[in-house]
């Protein structure tokens, strides 16, 4: 600190000097940060307007339910990518909830300490995998797996229960369950780590309330532990079901990319990101813009499920519960 | 430091009956020699003392002495910190809650307890709240949860005041009558023993002077052990005095005794505002 | 007396959540375990010289390496973290140093939303915005996709750390009579330098591995160049299109690859917690 100290003796004779530092630095910090905000501002306006073309064509209504996709006969829907979307993301969500949420309580409540930090490491690193990578292990290595137990199921359905073969699907390894299966992985982190705080910050007057009326282990995390922490699980739920929404390239590699409904278990199916990879290069004019349109709805759908999960956050750090 | 002086041995009946209290005294509860150890610290050395049955039983001291890491060895609230260990016998009933095979669940199901701070569980309800110890030992009967409410309600001298409105949340409650809402669930599950540990200390004085007005009225039903930083109170509500400075226990015996005629000068010394 | 006679039986179920949940945390491990198993592995028997050295050939002239992906990589991401390195430090500066300016709240929202939003939808926009008045894909427009992925984190990053940075360290260098810009630059942000370096690799990190953004803006390039007015070639570009050949060749590159870049979120991450600890 000496050298600055010295320095600044010089510096600051000059008040001119002084005050004009201040404004343009906080001018210049300014000016940047006003850009972010002005480029996230210009996201949603930009992708709407690419978009417009398509929604004017089919009625933002009829773009949305529409279930044809045909670049043939240039009509467009949305419908089965944003049903895909759902429904790859909530079943991720469903199968990562109880994990993600086992994870943060062993993580906070009984590993020791350095088993505890080994696993906030690893969520960490969950969450920082690229999706490429995902993508790239789910082809080679989980889609062959998951063919192999649907061909078991698939023909122990069609010996004792063929009517739920409409349900499964061909069994082909690539399509739905890979991508919910990529997808829970993914997300885990996301649900799992903000979780993790919550639980970590409930007082420990709330944990011994619990144990002083008698409480196991297990009944004061259900009676205390929980219900205190539930906002920031919710949160961390609502996050983790946006990560899934917008996950673009593992799920385009392993979920199969058919457009065609109804979608089945086991087989190939669509959502928003994939499509509008799989389509891009090829698509011109009105497609493009129904492509862009899709970007517009996922927009729409992620940045509201954003600004809930932050609000949920705020309102538990300032009132401790929900 | 233990070593040097002789520990002052509690009196027991003799001391009772010296004070000119009645003669009907049995030990709820018995200290032998209990110590509880952080790390290679020790919390408070060497405890031996009664707890009598329906009596209340003050622990007072300067801060750091010791007498909330005594009560907290009374129902093995130190079993939840890892560094902490006790030695030495807590006797319940004549039981030793330390023995092997007893269950720390089950010791502080038969031990209550009240803490410094009012911490109501925030998502539930008064009724839930009273009502969350009971569910916990499988209690489901609408009757005899409703009874249990309105009984642990009384006792606590809450009732009167959350009758109508039972289903609000606990944490609408004022800090006087969320520290009540604790008492009454610590006592719901019918506890042998209430163990409080500076229960008025976050209180403003009218609610401080309900929760002391409590006192005399609990003790008919359960055995109490308060731990207070305030002499005043422990004269006001206590029957028994045990006095803690540097983690050991100076002198115990009838409240009377101990803040009129205490043997010990150390004691004295706190007692008349020397110190502390 | 209420009997405590369901003691054994809570007991017991007690047993059993502990167990679901080490099961349940195991599930969430396994993953992982498998996932960076079968990178290392795979990724490791398949990394050599050429890989960093050779650019792209044709299978029969041996599939050369991967020297246009990386070197599109470095181009793209450092021109990427000056732009967002600046935007996130700007961010994070003016959240932690000036905490009641009126803009800071609309900043946080913009910011969290700007970090939940699909990388994507950064590409779309670079893609509306750039791409098509320019009429081709740039290793500029890359950049700037990327540098929206970057700004979130890099500025929770440096707003994080600088709050660390204890108010007495500021009062000194103000009581000094230095101004506040001052105090920032030379006092505040020396001091927090290593977590402002760790935040400016976790987004380096993060924006190497991105590949969707990049299919719209950099557009992807065989050939080896140097020039962001070009179409660019990037490593997580050329995992995801590899991936989808039929040569082993090919496949095993994307498995390096692959490796190449979780070494990189590794390093950060490695990083980033020696860089926090030290507080």
């Amino acid at each position: 600190m000496e050298p600055v100290q010295t320095r600044s003796i010089h510096v600051s004779q000059s008040p001119l000097y002084r005050a004009l530092g201040d404004r343009l630095f906080v001018g210049a910090i300014l000016v940047l940060c006003l850009l972010v905000i002005g480029i996230v501002l210009v996201m949603g306006w930009q992708l709407g307007s690419a978009g417009s073309e398509a929604l004017a064509a089919f009625g933002f209504w009829g773009f949305l339910s529409g279930s044809t996709w045909d670049p043939v006969q240039n009509i467009y829907g949305a419908w089965p990518f944003i049903l895909g979307t759902l429904l790859t993301s909530l079943g991720a969500l469903a199968l990562a909830f109880f994990p993600a949420l086992a994870v943060a309580i062993f993580a906070v409540e009984y590993a020791p300490r350095w088993l505890g930090s080994a696993l906030s490491y690893a969520l960490e690193l969950l969450a920082s995998l690229p999706s490429v990578i995902y993508g790239l292990w789910g082809l080679f290595v989980l889609v062959p797996a998951v063919r192999a137990v649907q061909e078991s199921v698939y023909f122990w359905a069609a010996d004792y229960a063929p009517f739920l073969l409409p349900l499964l699907g061909n069994p082909i390894g690539i399509g739905m369950t890979s991508a919910v299966l990529v997808l829970a992985v993914m997300i885990i982190p996301f649900a799992a780590t903000l979780a993790k705080d919550s639980i970590a910050l409930v007082p420990a007057a709330q944990r011994e309330a619990a144990y002083g009326l008698g409480a196991t282990k297990w009944e004061v995390i259900r009676l205390a532990i929980l219900p205190y922490a539930r906002g920031g699980i919710l949160a961390g739920v609502i996050l983790a079901l946006t990560r899934a929404l917008g996950e673009t390239m593992a799920v385009v590699m392993v979920i199969g990319n058919s457009n065609k409904l109804p979608f089945t278990l086991f087989g190939p199916a669509t959502t928003i990101p994939s499509a509008v990879i799989n389509e891009f290069g090829e698509a011109q004019g009105l497609q493009l813009s129904s492509l862009l349109a899709l970007g517009f709805i996922l927009f729409l759908i992620s940045g509201a499920l954003n600004l809930l999960a932050a609000w949920i956050v705020k309102r538990m750090s300032v009132e401790g519960r929900l | 430091m233990n070593e040097q002086r002789p520990l002052t041995v509690p009196p027991k009946l003799e001391a009772a009956r010296a004070g000119g209290l009645e003669a009907d005294l049995k030990p709820r509860m018995e200290a032998q020699g209990l110590t509880v150890y952080y790390g290679k610290k020790v919390g408070v050395g060497n405890v031996s003392m009664p707890i009598y049955a329906n009596r209340v039983t003050a622990l007072i001291g300067p801060s750091g002495c010791g007498k909330t890491t005594f009560l907290r060895a009374l129902n093995r609230m130190h079993d939840l910190t890892p560094v902490a260990r006790v030695e030495g016998k807590a006797l319940l009933d004549g039981q030793d809650i330390y023995a092997p095979g007893v269950d720390p669940v089950d010791v502080r199901r038969r031990i209550g307890m009240v803490f410094q701070k009012p911490n109501p569980f925030p998502t539930l309800t008064i009724y839930d709240n009273v009502i969350a110890g009971l569910k916990l030992l499988g209690v489901r009967r609408k009757n005899v949860l409703d009874e249990a409410v309105e009984r642990s309600l009384q006792q606590a001298a809450l009732w009167d005041e959350v009758k109508d409105r039972l289903r609000a949340p606990g944490m609408s409650l004022s800090g006087g009558q969320q520290q009540r809402l604790c008492i009454a669930r610590a006592l719901a599950v019918q506890p042998e023993v209430l163990l409080m540990d500076e229960p008025t200390s976050a209180l403003d004085p009218i609610s401080t002077q309900s929760i002391e007005d409590l006192m005399s009225e609990l003790k008919k039903h359960v055995t109490v052990v308060i731990v207070t930083h305030n002499m005043q109170q422990a004269a006001r509500v206590s029957d028994f005095t045990g006095y803690f400075l540097t983690g050991e226990l100076v002198e115990f015996g009838p409240t009377s005794q101990v803040f009129t005629m205490p043997k010990d000068p150390r004691t004295e010394a706190y007692i008349t505002g020397r110190f502390g | 007396m209420r009997p405590g006679g369901n003691l054994e039986r809570r007991k017991l179920f007690d047993r059993f959540m502990l167990g679901l949940l080490i099961l349940g945390s195991l599930l969430v491990v396994a993953p992982l375990v498998l996932v960076l198993g079968k990178v290392f592995l795979t990724g490791l028997s398949a990394l050599n010289l050429a890989f960093f050295v050779e650019p792209y050939r044709p299978l029969d002239e041996g599939g050369g390496g991967l020297a246009h992906a990386i070197v599109g990589t470095l181009m793209m991401n450092l021109l990427a973290l000056l732009i967002g390195g600046l935007l996130g430090l700007a961010g994070g500066i003016l959240l932690s140093e000036y905490p009641d300016h009126p803009v800071n709240p609309f900043l946080r929202v913009i910011s969290d939303l700007l970090n939940g939003l699909p990388a994507l939808l950064k590409g779309l926009v670079i893609y509306t915005l750039f791409v098509i008045p320019m009429g081709r894909f740039t290793g500029l427009a890359g950049a700037l996709a990327l540098a929206l992925v970057m700004v979130p984190i890099v500025l929770r990053a440096t707003e994080g750390v600088l709050k660390l940075v204890p108010w007495s360290v500021r009062e000194a260098g103000l009581a000094l009579g230095l101004p506040r810009w001052r105090v920032i630059l030379s006092l505040v942000l020396p001091s927090a330098l290593p977590g402002v370096i760790t935040g400016l690799m976790l987004g380096f990190a993060r924006a190497a591995g991105e590949a969707a953004p990049l299919y719209f803006t950099a557009g992807g390039n065989l050939n080896l160049s140097f020039s962001l007015g070009d179409q660019v070639e990037s490593l997580a570009l050329t995992i995801y299109k590899y991936a989808g050949e039929p040569s082993p060749v090919r496949q095993e590159q994307a498995w390096a690859a692959s490796l190449v870049l979780t070494l990189l979120v590794l390093a950060a991450g490695l990083l980033a917690r020696w860089a926090t600890r030290k507080r």
